[in-house]
Formats: structure tokens, C-alpha cells, sequence
């Protein structure tokens, strides 16, 4: 409002009531509840469309498991990592948190390179989301999910930028915010395990 | 470089399209001009624009709602007028390609951008006061929501001017609305503008949820909360739960659009009811999400009103969870001629009778509560009583519907018609007139003027009645729904009668528009010093009205249900005595203004194809976000001498107040 107004940065102890608080963590599980809606909404749709192959491939043409397993591997391993990072968040050890974090972005990273990597093979070999209902259901389920890992990279660099230029250590606003990203970076890996069950184990039958 | 975009797009040799776009081009520069004129930009920007104060963000929804009931209005009353000359061969004043558009544009702008944004309002203005809150648990979140909503009215405007509308029906159903079957923009003005708004509603949702769970005063456990909270907060559960349904099946027609593939298209494997069932899956608890709120504010007017508690709450509070659940498992009644066989149809029946009864538990409560009441004839409890009677018989023909063989004869016929605004005007906007009128003095701090606003009932009230009765015979004439034109001559009498209702309709909203002008003319005569200008239950009316930017000087403690009228019965009210303390408060931001502005332009680039703008929209737009999260000074405390000195003006104030009105009364002894 005006000068008079004391800001709040000289009140570390603040605010039972605004902004960053225990509130900010339950609306973003609260957020990822209705983003797991809206991923059971995808896969309904796969499950409608998983045999509408329109003389396209199937599963069972198309999929390479190990190579997805590695997939999975590297996005599995990557929570791992990111607990990590959380443990030395506690602790307050910056360098500690962006060495895991560092690691954790390259894990996704891996991810999502391989995840590109499939996509344009299939295009590139006429199976586009075009092709058939079936290809659709599948690029934009798995896609959907890509999406999110790569809004988690973009914003773990954002968090990790901002904790190293303020250079105060691990404050309230920040660990809430790491929390945030860690219950996202978690709940990504559940969805992934659904997607490699439902949509590559059970594709190749 | 501007993708489809061509001077072609703007339809010159409309005039009533034109005529349309000059007037309301005209509305906007007045409105613009007189801002300017009068030097008022700073003001606007500072208390308004930038606002995410939750009771100013309240106003503006239901600003934004009224304009739009206008708009959606002026499509109805045009399609009650072609539907009364266009038969026996004339083709009437619309042609097929406009009328299409009308009765879709009809549809989304009353749902999405009259109710959605009313019901919002309201809930802004309402929730956080009567759980003696601050504010909402993310200030600057409610300011995204809000802009989010009005930049998507603006952009289903603008498809007036430039390019078209959906001609589809409000659903949007493939295959119709594929790239096959609507090639023109209409269908990508449909799509972006419900999707930029639905992901202010689903934010909307998650906000009101924390702020009811985590926000109420202390005592105030869940058996305490106001009706109208309790129905608030359902309807939140319901947001998180099915706008990211509605997200999803937009997503996919959109995928179906512009990349070509086949979810829902004729060929390839593509399914057009998985759209028809997903879009209820949502549509349904939508509507559940627009009526539970109305029930709310019924329940709290018929309370005031009636000068007693309300009658059951218990089991009201019980029956708006049942329905909250149940409004998950009825959506295929939507669509029984589907033909998913008898044992199906039967289940989605029978649940959707079911949901009959806890509505009808709400209506005896309701009528119970009035029983030996003194009930008090303002404005708020006429349109209650209004609701009782015209939304019993609306959910009599919902009964009827739900029985699969009946609507099978009935399915999308004018029955159907006159059945859904018979609920929805019945319930929907009843209900939230009567809540602008119980709450107006609260957010401005003077009455709506009651003389007009009764008339204005009444002919709302009449001219539904007139204008909806005729549809049921006419659906039970065989008269299917969004007909251009017509052979039958049997219909053209029950349409000019209906025609002559939309018209009381319309004196009835002429007579809205004109209360509420002449209310704030004679303002000081309606002002009301006390904060509580209806004799009222519930902690909104303990503060001054309009109240203070942070809501409570202090704290209310809560010790009972109806916590304001306990406290008065008992005397528990006394003037504060002790010092303040400092009060935490979010500071505004144009933040919020920001990515909606940016979202519209992304939204507008892709409905006409033009990549590069759109790619700068959505990096803007997260830019923006970027930039805000690096903000750490976002909010403030209000010293406690600013809050003594706040307190004591309008202490000071209303002595004055009741000083002058002791010496006016004196003098006319």
C-alpha cells in the first residue's frame, strides 16, 4: 500500500494466516489431486482407444520394453536423488542441495531426451498420433506426462537460480517451494509406473 | 504473419453482427473515454486492476457476470423472435449459419460467463467474511482466476467482430465440431476461451477449498459454518473434480484440430460418444456446481428473513454432500438414446431420481423454516419463494426425464428445454439475484432500491412462466431444440406466446439495470451505518459494511451457529477496548492482469494460426510467472495504530451518521 507499511521481510517468524505457509503445500497437493484426474481422464481415453489400431501398428509392433525400461530407470532413480536433495534442504546445505538437484535435472533430463527420441523415431517411421486412434491415445497420454516432467526441469532451475542469487540460505518461502516441487517430482514417477504398466506392459501382449 | 487472419474475417455485410460490434465497440470507448476524462486511471489501477482484495475481486465478477447476462440475453430474445415469424415458408431475420451461432454463443456465455462468474462473485464477496477471514488462502491466485475469466469473455466477444462463432450447440459434439465438419475458427474461439477460463475455475476451486478448510476462525468447527460455506465449499470439491475432466476433453478435440488426430473423428478408430460421455462427466457436476451455491444463499436469506434459525441444518448440511457425490454417477441420463441397453439406462434412471430426494429434503427445510416465521417481504426472500415453487416444478420434469423410455420420446425436444430453465433460472439465477440483493449493502454499503427490485421480480417471475410453460407443450408437440425455421402451424402460437414471456423477461432486466442506477443516486438515503442492515445471523454482518480492506479489526471468536445472532441474543457483543494488533495483509499486484492478458493473446493466436504470436504469449506469460515467484515482498503487516485510526474514523462516522438522522427527526416532530 504505502512506505508506512512495515514490509514483511523484517518479520521472519511471520504469518499464520498469507501466503507462503502450510497452506501453500496443501493447495499444491490439492493441485496435484486434480491433475491426477486429469490423468485418469488420459488414460480412460487410452483405455477406449488402446485397440483402435486403424490397420496402424500395435503395441506389440512398436514398442522397445528396454528401452523404456531404462526410461523408467533414470526417472526412478531421479526421485531418489531429489530425496536426497530434500534431506540436505533440511539440513540447510545449499551446495549439498544443488549437487542432488543437479543430478536429479540431468536424470529428467535423460528422461525426456530418450522419451524425444522415441517419439520421432515413430513419427519418422509413419506411426504419428495421426495415424490411428490407438497412436493418438498413446503420444498424448505419454506426451501429457512428458510435458510435466519438463514444467519440473524448467522449474527446478527457476528454484535453483533464485536459492543460489539470494544466497540467505534456505528459507520458509523456498523450502515450501521445494516441497511443492518434490510431492510434483514424486507423483510424476507414480504416473510413470502406470503409463510403463498400462501402456507399454500391457501393450506388447 | 497473421495466419488465417484476413480482412474477409470481419463481417462487413452482417449488419446485425455489425450493429452488435459498433454498439458494444461504442459501450467499451464511452466507458474508456469517461475513465480518462475524469482522470481516473491511477484510481482504477490501484483499487481495482491490481486488487486482490477478495471483496473488490467479488464486484468484479459480478460486473463482468451482469454484462454478460445481457449479452446472453440479447441472444435469447433473438431466437424467440425468429422462432415466432420463421414458419410456413418465411425464413425469418437470421439466417441457419447466424442463428447456429446464437444459440451456441446463448449457451456458453450464460453458463461460462454469466453463472460461472455470478457464482464465483458471490462466493468472493461472501465466504471469507462469514468464516471470519482476512482474506482467501491465495490472494494473488483469486487475482489469476479473475482475469483469466474476463480476458475469455473478451475473446468470445471479439469472435463477434472478427471471424465467427461455434455453430455446434453449447457441448461442442464431434463429429460436427471436428476439422471435417467446422472448418472456420468458430469451434477454436469455443475451445480456447472455455479453456483459459476453466483453468481460472479450477484455480478458483482449489483456493476456496484451503481458504475454507484452513481459514476459519478459531471455534468455528464444522458444524458451525454457515450454510452458504458449506454449499461453497461442495461446490469447490466438485471444481477440482470435474474441470479437469472438461481440460482433458477440450484438450483432445483440440489435438483433433490442429494435429490431425482421432479421438473423436468418423475414421481412424475414433470415437465420437467417449467425447458425448466425457464432456457429461463433467457437464454434469457443473450444473450441481452452479445450483448448490444458490441453495446456500436460499438458506441463509430464508433464515434472515424468517427471524429464525434455519430449519434442519443438519440435514441440509448432510443433503449437499449427497448430492455432491451422487452428481458423479448420473451423467449418462444425458444421453440415454445412446443405446447402451436397458440394464444401463436403468442404473443412471434410478440414481438420478435419487437425487430428487435430498433435494426435496432442502425444499421442506427451506419451507419449514419460513413456518411461523415472521417472515419480513424483502427483496432477497421474494425471489426465495419465487424459487421454491418455480424449481419444485422444474424438478418434477427432471423426474419425468430421468425415466429412460420417457426420454426417448423426449430427448432434445423443447421439453427438455423448458425443463433445463425452468431449474436453472428457477434455481440458478433466482438464487444468485436474490444473494446481490442480500449482500449488496455489504460490499457498498447502501441498499438496493426495493420498490424497483420487487417489480423486477415479478415480471422475472411472470415472464419465465410465460416464456416456458409453452416449450413444454410444444416438446410434447414434437418440437425438437435450435429449429431456424419451421412448417408446423400448430407451434407458431405457443412460440409468439413464449416470445411475448422473453419480452416481460426483458422489462424485467430492464428494471435491474435501472434499480441499480437509482440505488446508487440515492445512496445516501439507502446508506446503512449499522453493517447490518437485515437483522442478520452469520459473521459477514458483524463488520462494518462495506468492511475494511482487512475485514475484522480483530478475530471473531466463534462460540455457536449463527454465531453473529447468538452474540446478540446473548449480548455477547461488546465494543472493543484493547489495543489492536498488527494485521498481515498480501500486497496487489498487476501480476494477475499480466498472464491473463498474455494467455488472451496466446489464446487468439492460436484460434487464427499465428505461431509466432502465440509462442510469445505462452513465454510471456510464464515469464511473467517467473518474474512474480522472484518477488519475495508480496505482502505487509497494517501497523495497529492505522487499524485503531481506520476504526475510529468510521466509529466517528457513524455517530455522526446517527447524531444527524436524531436532528432530522427532531425537526420534522
Amino acid at each position: 500500500m504505502d512506505a508506512t507499511h512495515e514490509s514483511l521481510a523484517a518479520h521472519p517468524e511471520h504469518g499464520e494466516h498469507h501466503g507462503p505457509g502450510p497452506n501453500t503445500v496443501f493447495g499444491f497437493w490439492l493441485y496435484l489431486m486434480t491433475d491426477c484426474i486429469l490423468f485418469a481422464t488420459l488414460f480412460a481415453a487410452f483405455a477406449v482407444a488402446r485397440h483402435q489400431f486403424a490397420d496402424g501398428p500395435s503395441g506389440h509392433d512398436i514398442f522397445d520394453l528396454k528401452y523404456v525400461g531404462v526410461e523408467t530407470l533414470l526417472l526412478l532413480v531421479s526421485s531418489c536423488t531429489y530425496g536426497l536433495a530434500m534431506l540436505d534442504a533440511y539440513r540447510n546445505r545449499t551446495s549439498g542441495l544443488v549437487l542432488w538437484m543437479g543430478i536429479t535435472f540431468l536424470l529428467g533430463l535423460g528422461f525426456i531426451g530418450m522419451e524425444v527420441n522415441e517419439f520421432s523415431h515413430l513419427v519418422a517411421e509413419g506411426h504419428g498420433p495421426d495415424q490411428s486412434a490407438f497412436l493418438s491415445a498413446f503420444f498424448t497420454l505419454v506426451g501429457t506426462h512428458g510435458l510435466h516432467v519438463t514444467c519440473g526441469l524448467i522449474w527446478m532451475v527457476v528454484l535453483m537460480s533464485q536459492i543460489l542469487i539470494k544466497k540467505n540460505g534456505i528459507s520458509g518461502p523456498y523450502m515450501n517451494r521445494l516441497m511443492c516441487l518434490s510431492l510434483f517430482w514424486h507423483f510424476l514417477d507414480i504416473v510413470w509406473i502406470c503409463v510403463f504398466t498400462f501402456v507399454y506392459l500391457m501393450g506388447v501382449q | 504473419m497473421l495466419g488465417k487472419l484476413t480482412w474477409a474475417d470481419i463481417p462487413f455485410d452482417n449488419p446485425i453482427e455489425m450493429g452488435a460490434v459498433l454498439f458494444m465497440g461504442g459501450v467499451v470507448a464511452v466507458v474508456l473515454g469517461l475513465v480518462t476524462w475524469y482522470r481516473q486511471w491511477p484510481y482504477l489501477w490501484r483499487e481495482w486492476l491490481t486488487s486482490v482484495d477478495h471483496k473488490k475481486i467479488g464486484v468484479m465478477y459480478i460486473l463482468l457476470a451482469l454484462v454478460m447476462l445481457l449479452r446472453g440475453f440479447s441472444d435469447a430474445i433473438m431466437m424467440r423472435a425468429q422462432q415466432a415469424i420463421a414458419h410456413d415458408g418465411a425464413p425469418g431475420y437470421l439466417p441457419p449459419h447466424h442463428y447456429d451461432q446464437i444459440f451456441t454463443a446463448h449457451g456458453v456465455i450464460m453458463i461460462f460467463f454469466m453463472a460461472m462468474p455470478f457464482m464465483i462473485g458471490l462466493m468472493n464477496i461472501a465466504v471469507p467474511l462469514q468464516i471470519g477471514a482476512r482474506d482467501v488462502a491465495f490472494p494473488f491466485l483469486n487475482s489469476v482466476s479473475f482475469w483469466l475469466t474476463a480476458v475469455s469473455v473478451g475473446l468470445v466477444n471479439i469472435s463477434l467482430a472478427i471471424g465467427e462463432f461455434a455453430q455446434t450447440g453449447w457441448l461442442a459434439y464431434p463429429p460436427l465440431s471436428e476439422l471435417q465438419y467446422s472448418p472456420g475458427v468458430g469451434v477454436d474461439y469455443y475451445i480456447w476461451s472455455l479453456q483459459i477460463s476453466g483453468i481460472g475455475t479450477l484455480l478458483t476451486g482449489i483456493n476456496f477449498f484451503v481458504t475454507i478448510l484452513k481459514m476459519r476462525a478459531p471455534g468455528m468447527n464444522y458444524m458451525k459454518m454457515p450454510v452458504f460455506v458449506w454449499t461453497a465449499l461442495c461446490t469447490n470439491v466438485l471444481i477440482m473434480a470435474a474441470f479437469p475432466i472438461l481440460t482433458v476433453t477440450l484438450g483432445l478435440l483440440t489435438l483433433d484440430r490442429y494435429l490431425g488426430m482421432h479421438f473423436f473423428t468418423n475414421d481412424a478408430g475414433g470415437n465420437q460418444m467417449m467425447y458425448v460421455n466425457l464432456i457429461w462427466a463433467w457437464g454434469h457436476p457443473e450444473v450441481y456446481i452452479l445450483i448448490l451455491p444458490a441453495f446456500g444463499v436460499f438458506s441463509e436469506v430464508v433464515a434472515t428473513f424468517s427471524k429464525k434459525h434455519l430449519f434442519g441444518y443438519a440435514a441440509m448440511v448432510y443433503a449437499t454432500i449427497s448430492i455432491t457425490v451422487l452428481s458423479f454417477v448420473v451423467w449418462l441420463h444425458h444421453f440415454f438414446t445412446m443405446g447402451s441397453g436397458a440394464n444401463v439406462n436403468a442404473f443412471f434412471g434410478i440414481t438420478t431420481m435419487i437425487i430428487a430426494i435430498p433435494t426435496g429434503v432442502k425444499v421442506f427445510n427451506w419451507l419449514f423454516t419460513i413456518f411461523r416465521g415472521r417472515v419480513e417481504f424483502h427483496t432477497p426472500i421474494l425471489w426465495t419463494i419465487g424459487f421454491m415453487v418455480t424449481f419444485t416444478i422444474g424438478g418434477m420434469t427432471g423426474v419425468l426425464l430421468a425415466v429412460p423410455g420417457a426420454d426417448y420420446v423426449l430427448h432434445n425436444s423443447l421439453f427438455l428445454i423448458a425443463h433445463f430453465h425452468n431449474v436453472i433460472i428457477g434455481g440458478v439465477l433466482f438464487g444468485y439475484v436474490a444473494g446481490f440483493n442480500y449482500w449488496f449493502p455489504k460490499a457498498f454499503g447502501f441498499k438496493l432500491n426495493e420498490t424497483i427490485g420487487k417489480w423486477s421480480f415479478w415480471f422475472w417471475l411472470s415472464g419465465f412462466y410465460v416464456a416456458f410453460m409453452p416449450l413444454y407443450v410444444l416438446g410434447f408437440m414434437g418440437m425438437t431444440r435450435r429449429m431456424n425455421h419451421y412448417d408446423n402451424p400448430a407451434w407458431t402460437p405457443w412460440l409468439e406466446v413464449a416470445a411475448v414471456g422473453a419480452c416481460m423477461i426483458l422489462v424485467g432486466i430492464v428494471l435491474q439495470v435501472t434499480q441499480i442506477v437509482v440505488s446508487i443516486r440515492q445512496r445516501e438515503a439507502l446508506r446503512d451505518w449499522t453493517g447490518d442492515p437485515w437483522g442478520g445471523r452469520t459473521l459477514e454482518w458483524s463488520t462494518s459494511s462495506p468492511p475494511p480492506f482487512y475485514n475484522f479489526a480483530v478475530t471473531p471468536h466463534v462460540h455457536a451457529l449463527d454465531e453473529f445472532c447468538d452474540a446478540k441474543e446473548r449480548g455477547r457483543i461488546a465494543k472493543h477496548t484493547g489495543a489492536y494488533e498488527d494485521i498481515h495483509m498480501p500486497r496487489n499486484t498487476p501480476a494477475g492482469l499480466f498472464i491473463a492478458v498474455f494467455a488472451a493473446i496466446m489464446g487468439f493466436a492460436l484460434i487464427w494460426h499465428i505461431w509466432w504470436m502465440a509462442a510469445f504469449g505462452f513465454l510471456a506469460m510464464v515469464t511473467t510467472f517467473i518474474v512474480r515467484s522472484c518477488n519475495d515482498d508480496i505482502d505487509y503487516y497494517v501497523p495497529a495504530s492505522e487499524v485503531a485510526r481506520i476504526e475510529g474514523e468510521h466509529e466517528r462516522a457513524v455517530a455522526l451518521s446517527l447524531a444527524n438522522a436524531r436532528v432530522a427527526a427532531a425537526v420534522r416532530a
